[in-house]
């Protein structure tokens, strides 16, 4: 299990626990947390899925092209922490990370 | 007050019971579901949900959202007609419900194949979870798979049943592969990969008959051959679910025709995603699209109008499909007749196709090349078209460096 946080577009914190073995994405939309379109389903499309990082205590994944290119791309601004959390796998490495949901 | 009922619990319907309670719509919302699984994605389908036994499905939105959100999750119930005087639904368990407004996102069907042998045992196809369950339980012990009609579920699932290790055949009517959805360069492309992996093409085939022995698949006939076969998937398209419509006497032709609003020929009465047959600004005539966007996008935009500030409904159209290691992106709408213009990546692969009509960019196909699709989907979107000389770099830097030229005139 991996302790993971959001900050919602409403600027509710929620912490939940996900098991490995998925996206940070699914463990989020299953827990419901708000503002997650996810439309096309993790694959690296849609950027209705872009968080920011706001903590990352034992840093992250680096990000593939796919997933810089989409960004780069879509209609909100990239920041230097965005993300697309479809294409983070879940892992004990990135316990205690903070994500902030951009919604839209 | 009954407030909105919406048939349907795919991504149309999900999205739009979503958006309403975003757009803090206050009335009640029902959205009613024949298929009894807790709402999920679709595309996986063909995609991952194969590649292990035991994927599990991935919910659209997590169980406890609809609770959170105040939305009547009905899953499970059939809604057999609509009685429009009286604003009500009846269901097969003979229930009855009234609503205020109406929403049909019903999608679609599979069609069936009309060839003898269609109702074997171990002929499937892939539209719901029960199909792709059904499909992932005969796999062990298949060894033979004949995949019938060259469309995107067909190929995606060639091409992950072929990486696990099955000889998969494909047979497609047409001279070639993904039918008018594609330029011929892509599907050409998509062919070579294919072939590449394994999967044998029978292109311009027609099938005969579906042979089996007690009451199980053996081989497909084909005009010139036969081929064994241990498990069928029949892809040949999808038919829109508008018996409803029908029977409630709303217009019908090729889907249930709405207006931009998304609202039926009957007052009260709209409908979104694969079933609604819809003005496409872009083409400027009445289409229907079978995708994820176009599902989701129509329910954010009918949300707006039920919540008092109505938008004509003009998103642009986009696309994946995942056959295997190619990622395909379109971006737009391809016009009958119009140009197009191809680059190639380094090694020679065919990474994008370009689509001009008079002059105009209007669709992007890309192969594995990301930047290039989202890059085209805000210049088709705006209407910007850079100079052939650029586009034909296709890179994704000088295209940018174009785009903001313009763009900062
Ligand atoms: C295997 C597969 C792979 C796909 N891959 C892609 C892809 O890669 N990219 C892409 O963009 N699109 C893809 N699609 C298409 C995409 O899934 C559809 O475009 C999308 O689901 C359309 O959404 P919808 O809400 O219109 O209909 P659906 O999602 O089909 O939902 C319709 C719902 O209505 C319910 N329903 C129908 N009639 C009744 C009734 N009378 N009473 C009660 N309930 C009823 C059905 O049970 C169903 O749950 C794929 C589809 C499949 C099947
Ligand atoms: S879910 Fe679509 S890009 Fe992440």
């Amino acid at each position: 299990m991996t302790k993971l946080t959001f900050i919602e577009p409403s600027g509710n914190r929620r912490e939940i626990e996900a098991d490995g073995g998925q996206s940070v994405m699914q463990a989020a939309t299953a827990a419901g947390i708000e503002g997650i379109a996810a439309e096309c389903g993790g694959s690296c499309m849609c950027a209705t899925c872009h968080c920011l990082v706001c903590e990352a205590p034992g840093g992250l994944p680096e990000m593939e092209s796919d997933e810089a290119d989409t960004l780069e791309f879509t209609a909100e601004e990239m920041r230097e922490t965005s993300r697309l959390i479809c294409q983070i796998e879940v892992t004990t490495e990135i316990e205690g990370t903070v994500f902030k949901v951009m919604g839209r | 007050m009954p407030g909105t009922v919406i048939i349907g619990a795919g991504h149309g319907g999900v999205q739009l019971a979503a958006s309403l309670r975003e757009t803090g719509y206050e009335g009640r919302v029902r959205l009613i579901s024949a298929d009894p699984d807790l709402p999920y994605h679709k595309p996986p389908l063909s995609k991952s949900f194969m590649k292990t036994p035991d994927a599990p499905l991935q919910p659209l939105r997590g169980e406890a959202f609809f609770d959170q959100n105040d939305i009547a999750l009905d899953l499970g119930r059939e809604v057999v007609r609509v009685e429009r005087e009286r604003k009500r639904l009846i269901c097969s368990d003979g229930s009855a419900l009234d609503y205020d407004k109406l929403v049909l996102a019903t999608g679609t069907r599979a069609r069936k194949l009309t060839v003898p042998g269609a109702e074997l045992d171990g002929v499937h196809s892939l539209r719901t979870a029960e199909d792709a369950r059904a499909l992932r339980a005969d796999l062990p012990g298949a060894r033979r798979v004949v995949v019938i009609g060259g469309g995107f579920i067909g190929l995606e699932a060639a091409a992950m049943l072929a990486a696990r290790g099955l000889s998969v055949s494909v047979v497609e009517l047409a001279p070639r592969l993904l039918g008018r959805a594609v330029s011929s360069i892509t599907a050409q492309t998509i062919a070579s990969y294919l072939e590449g992996e394994g999967v044998s093409l029978h292109l311009d085939t027609a099938i005969e008959a579906i042979d089996g022995q007690n009451g199980r698949v053996t081989d497909v006939r084909l005009s010139d051959e036969v081929l064994a076969a241990d498990l069928v998937l029949v892809g040949v398209g999808a038919e829109p679910m508008d018996e409803l419509a029908r029977d409630a006497g709303l217009v019908v032709e090729n889907g249930i025709v709405v207006d931009e609003f998304l609202a039926t020929s009957a007052p009260d009465i709209f409908a979104i995603g694969d079933c609604v047959s819809f003005p496409q600004v872009h083409l400027g005539c009445h289409t229907r699209l079978e995708s994820v966007q176009n599902a989701t996008d129509q329910a954010r935009s009918l949300a707006q109008t039920l919540t008092g500030t109505p938008q004509p409904y003009a998103a642009l159209p986009w696309f994946w499909s995942d056959i295997g290691a190619v990622k395909l992106q379109i971006a737009g709408l391809a016009r009958e007749g119009g140009e197009t213009l191809a680059t190639r990546s380094d090694d020679g692969q065919v990474k994008s196709v370009y689509h001009l009509a008079g002059g105009q960019l209007v669709a992007c196909e890309t192969l594995n090349s990301a930047g290039e699709h989202m890059l085209s989907r805000r210049m088709i979107a705006e209407g910007i078209t850079p100079a052939r000389t650029v586009l034909e770099t296709g890179d994704t830097a000088e295209i940018k460096k174009a785009y903001a030229a313009v763009k900062n005139f």
